[in-house]
Parts: C-alpha cells; sequence; structure tokens
C-alpha cells in the first residue's frame, strides 16, 4: 500500500533522512518510533507531499507520489487521512464544522447527509453532545478525538497520525490511543503511527519501525523488537538514556 | 510570486463569496468606527492648523478647498491605508500566521483545499474593495470635522466653506484618490498575508510575523504613496 525507497531530506547542511526505506501493507497497523527531532513527523508529511523529498521514491498503491499531477495528489489525499499533533482544527468553527467541512468542500452530499455522517463520526470517536463546541472549549484528548473524526469523514483508507498523543495525561493517553486501534480494527485502515508511547503502541500495531540516525534502524513486530538485542533500541524501548547523553542533553540514542 | 499566484487565484472559480463578504465585514465595517474618529480630528487639525496660515494671506475664504483637497489627495487615503494596517492587518496576518503555526494551512491543503485560495484570496480582495470605501468615508467626515472648526469655532461663513470647495475640487482629485486607496488596499492585503503565511513557528514566528507585517505594510504605503501621487496627479 505504502513503499518508501532511499528517501533523503535535507534542510540545509542538516541531513534529517538519510535513505529511509519501509513498506506499509494494505490494512497493516505501523507504528513509527524514534528520537525527538528524528524526521518521524517530517517522514508523514513527505507521504502526503506537503514536501518534496530531496531523493528517493514514495510508493502508494503501486504508483510513485512524485509523478502525480496536482488532481490526481488532490485525488490520493481524499483517500489520506492526517491525525496532526495538535489537532489542527480550525478555531472558528465549531466541532461539527469543523468534521463536516472536508465533506462541504470536498464532495456534493446534502447537509442531511452530511449531517449523517458527522454525527456518526462524532458517535464512533464518543463526542456525541459537543457538536456545537469550539476547539478552544474542549480538552486535550477531545481535540484528538475530533481531529480523528475530520480526519475519517471521507472515508480514507490509509490514516497518518502525527503524535497525536502529546500533551495528554496517561489516562487520556491511553484512552486515545486505545480509540485509534479500535477504528483501525473496525474499519481495516492503513495506518502509520508515529509516537513516542512505548509500550501503549505495541498493544494496538502489527509492527513498529524505529527511525535512528536518518535511518530506518529496524522494522519488526512488537515482540521481536522488544526481544532485540541492538542496544539502540533496547536503549530507545526501555527508555534509559546513556550517561552520555544525560550529560549532553541529547536523546539518549547512542 | 505570491502575490502573482493570489491574483491569479482572485481571478479563477471557485471563488468563495461567503469568506470574501466576511473579511469585508471584519477590515471594513469593524474599522469604520476608527476611520470615523481618525478622519473627524484629522479634518479638524488641517483647518486649525490651516485657518491662521491662509488669513495671514488674506484666503481665509480657502479653508474648505485647502481641508477638502488635502483629504482626497492625500490623508483620507494614507491614514486610512494606516489605520486600516494596524487594525485589521496586523489580526490578518496573526491569524494567518497562528493557522501556519497549529498546522491549519497544512490541514486545509490534505483536504485538497488551496490555502491561497481558502486564506489568502478573500483577504486580499476584502481589503482591496474595503479600502476605496473606508478612504472615502474617511474624507467626507474629515470634511465635516473641518466645518466643525472652520464655521462653527473659527466663525468662516458655511456657505463660502462648501462653496468654494465645489469650485476646487475635481473629479480628478477625487479618482486619484481612489486609486491610492485602491493601490493600498492590495499592498496591505498583499502584505500582511505573506508575511502570515510565510511565518516561523511558535509565538516567537507569529509575534515577529505580525511585526514586520505592520512595519513593512505602513513603509511601503507611504513609498507607494509617493509613486502614485507622482503618477496619478
Amino acid at each position: 500500500m505504502i513503499r518508501v525507497e532511499n528517501l533523503w531530506k535535507s534542510f540545509g547542511r542538516q541531513e534529517v533522512l538519510r535513505g529511509v526505506s519501509f513498506e506499509v501493507k494494505q490494512g497493516e497497523f505501523m507504528a513509527l518510533i524514534g528520537g525527538s527531532g528524528g524526521g518521524k513527523s517530517l517522514l508523514l508529511k513527505l507521504l502526503v507531499s506537503l514536501l518534496k523529498p530531496d531523493k528517493g521514491q514514495i510508493w502508494v498503491s503501486g504508483r510513485d507520489v512524485a509523478v502525480f499531477s496536482r488532481p490526481e495528489l488532490e485525488s490520493l489525499r481524499s483517500r489520506i487521512g492526517f491525525v496532526f499533533q495538535g489537532g489542527a482544527l480550525f478555531d472558528s468553527m465549531t466541532v461539527y464544522d469543523n468534521v463536516a467541512f472536508p465533506l462541504r468542500e470536498k464532495t456534493r452530499l446534502g447537509e442531511p447527509e452530511i449531517r449523517r455522517k458527522v454525527t456518526d463520526e462524532l458517535e464512533l470517536v464518543g463526542l456525541r453532545g459537543a457538536e456545537h463546541k469550539y476547539p478552544a472549549q474542549l480538552s486535550g484528548g477531545m481535540l484528538k478525538r475530533v481531529a480523528l473524526a475530520r480526519a475519517l469523514v471521507r472515508d480514507p483508507e490509509i490514516v497518518l497520525f502525527d503524535e497525536p498523543t502529546t500533551g495528554l495525561d496517561p489516562v487520556v493517553s491511553r484512552a486515545v490511543l486505545e480509540l485509534f486501534g479500535a477504528v483501525h480494527h473496525r474499519l481495516q485502515l492503513t495506518g502509520i503511527l508515529v509516537s513516542h508511547e512505548i509500550p501503549r503502541i505495541f498493544e494496538i500495531v502489527q509492527k513498529v519501525a524505529m527511525l535512528h540516525e536518518g535511518r530506518i534502524v529496524a522494522v519488526e513486530t512488537p515482540e521481536r523488537l522488544r526481544a532485540s538485542p541492538d542496544p539502540v533500541i533496547q536503549q530507545f524501548v526501555d527508555g534509559k538514556p546513556s550517561a552520555q547523553a544525560c550529560l549532553s542533553g541529547g536523546t539518549g540514542l547512542r | 510570486m505570491f502575490l502573482g499566484q493570489t491574483l491569479l487565484d482572485s481571478l479563477t472559480p471557485p471563488v468563495k463569496g461567503e469568506r470574501i463578504l466576511r473579511q469585508i465585514w471584519f477590515i471594513g465595517w469593524k474599522s469604520m468606527l476608527v476611520i470615523a474618529l481618525t478622519g473627524t480630528f484629522t479634518g479638524m487639525v488641517v483647518a486649525l492648523q490651516g485657518f491662521p496660515t491662509l488669513r495671514r494671506v488674506g484666503s481665509e475664504a480657502l479653508l474648505g478647498p485647502m481641508v477638502s483637497l488635502s483629504l482626497i489627495r492625500e490623508l483620507g487615503p494614507v491614514l486610512t491605508a494606516l489605520m486600516v494596517t494596524g487594525r485589521a492587518g496586523s489580526a490578518i496576518a496573526a491569524e494567518i500566521g497562528i493557522m501556519r503555526s497549529s498546522e491549519q494551512l497544512d490541514a486545509l491543503e490534505l483536504m485538497g483545499l488551496d490555502p491561497l485560495r481558502y486564506v489568502v484570496v478573500p483577504n486580499v480582495l476584502a481589503a482591496l474593495l474595503a479600502l476605496p470605501v473606508l478612504t472615502v468615508v474617511f474624507d467626507v467626515i474629515g470634511t465635516l470635522g473641518g466645518y466643525l472648526v472652520g464655521v462653527r469655532l473659527l466663525g468662516l461663513n458655511g456657505g463660502t466653506y462648501f462653496g468654494e470647495m465645489s469650485n476646487y475640487v475635481e473629479l480628478r482629485d477625487i479618482w486619484g484618490g481612489i486609486y491610492k486607496a485602491l493601490a493600498f488596499g492590495l499592498l496591505i492585503g498583499w502584505v500582511c498575508c505573506y508575511k502570515g503565511y510565510h511565518s516561523r513557528f511558535g509565538a516567537e514566528g507569529v509575534s515577529a510575523a505580525t511585526t514586520q507585517a505592520v512595519v513593512n505594510a505602513s513603509v511601503l504605503i507611504l513609498v507607494c504613496d509617493y509613486f502614485v501621487t507622482s503618477v496619478v496627479f
């Protein structure tokens, strides 16, 4: 479904991605883990062509995204739901209008049909009754749920989650991740989840890719990743920084 | 390039009429009070400063033309543009900057909506349409402010004030002011949207973008004023 081959991306002299390759099959839910500032969110933005890679290919459903025309890119994006780190909800709109927005702007559905779909999505994420609230009136967990509802409202085949639990307390964070897992299971979506919530994300994904120093150093099932003897992986999975990293203020990964 | 793409998007469908109207309300209608106040006191002070000077050369009767021509040709368009930059331009830059920072512009793009067309075009068109109207309001209220001081306070004959005005103010003066207002409207929309659109992330980035938008637009208004004046009048 999604195949990334030898992807490179630099900003000035800083090489963030240095030959990233991985594959996500249809219906698969993959977690992308790695140190902060390592390029995970950047990778998601490259997948949806918000940014262009310096080198390498991204294949979605067997087609190279780089050669897509603008209408083809729009068509691809309509098949992808994206849950942003901060939700990226429109401040001036209510929850209902935020979720209805993609349908009003990009489909020819009538208002009754839109109402039905929006209600269904809000029901799915457990937010019936919050339709008239504005984003500023929502808690962090509710924001993420609305963002998920908006991402799902056009029935995407692929959903990308960019650190969706950042800033949430452990209880809400767990609830949100369980919701994502349940939605993926129910709708059989293909998904990539960027998160630091280890080991919680291991319970909802089929495989985990670890990004380290600009490269994917492992793509394994959660069980195999946990059992990996690689000290870099173990260090990250166990959340134990090296003494040197503690002193230098780095990520802790050697 | 940013301006060129914006203008191209303005001329090609789909045009977001509802958003343009909302921005006209925000930029135009919500600036009305500040424009009325600024216009009143500008007209009053021009009359107050001009009257003694004119009396020295025995030309008090020309107070009306002096006030109205100062407002129509110069002060009206420039001060209106500066006030709108401060009130609405800063808000536009901050709003778009926050949308950039909170990834709302990216979200629009991923929904297949062009952020330029959806966010920038309505603001530029609204500024372009609102500025001439606000400038006319400024001119009219300023002229009445001049009347208050010149006629009611300093004792000039009311008929002379308006009579001489109609003798000296020509249509090309009014059109010149309107052209200036159109140029300043485009400039405010362009600079403030551009700065917000290319804002850096975070509070500091949005703050810097807002400041730059106001400063750059204000300076460019004055620079543009010179060139438009030299071409139009």
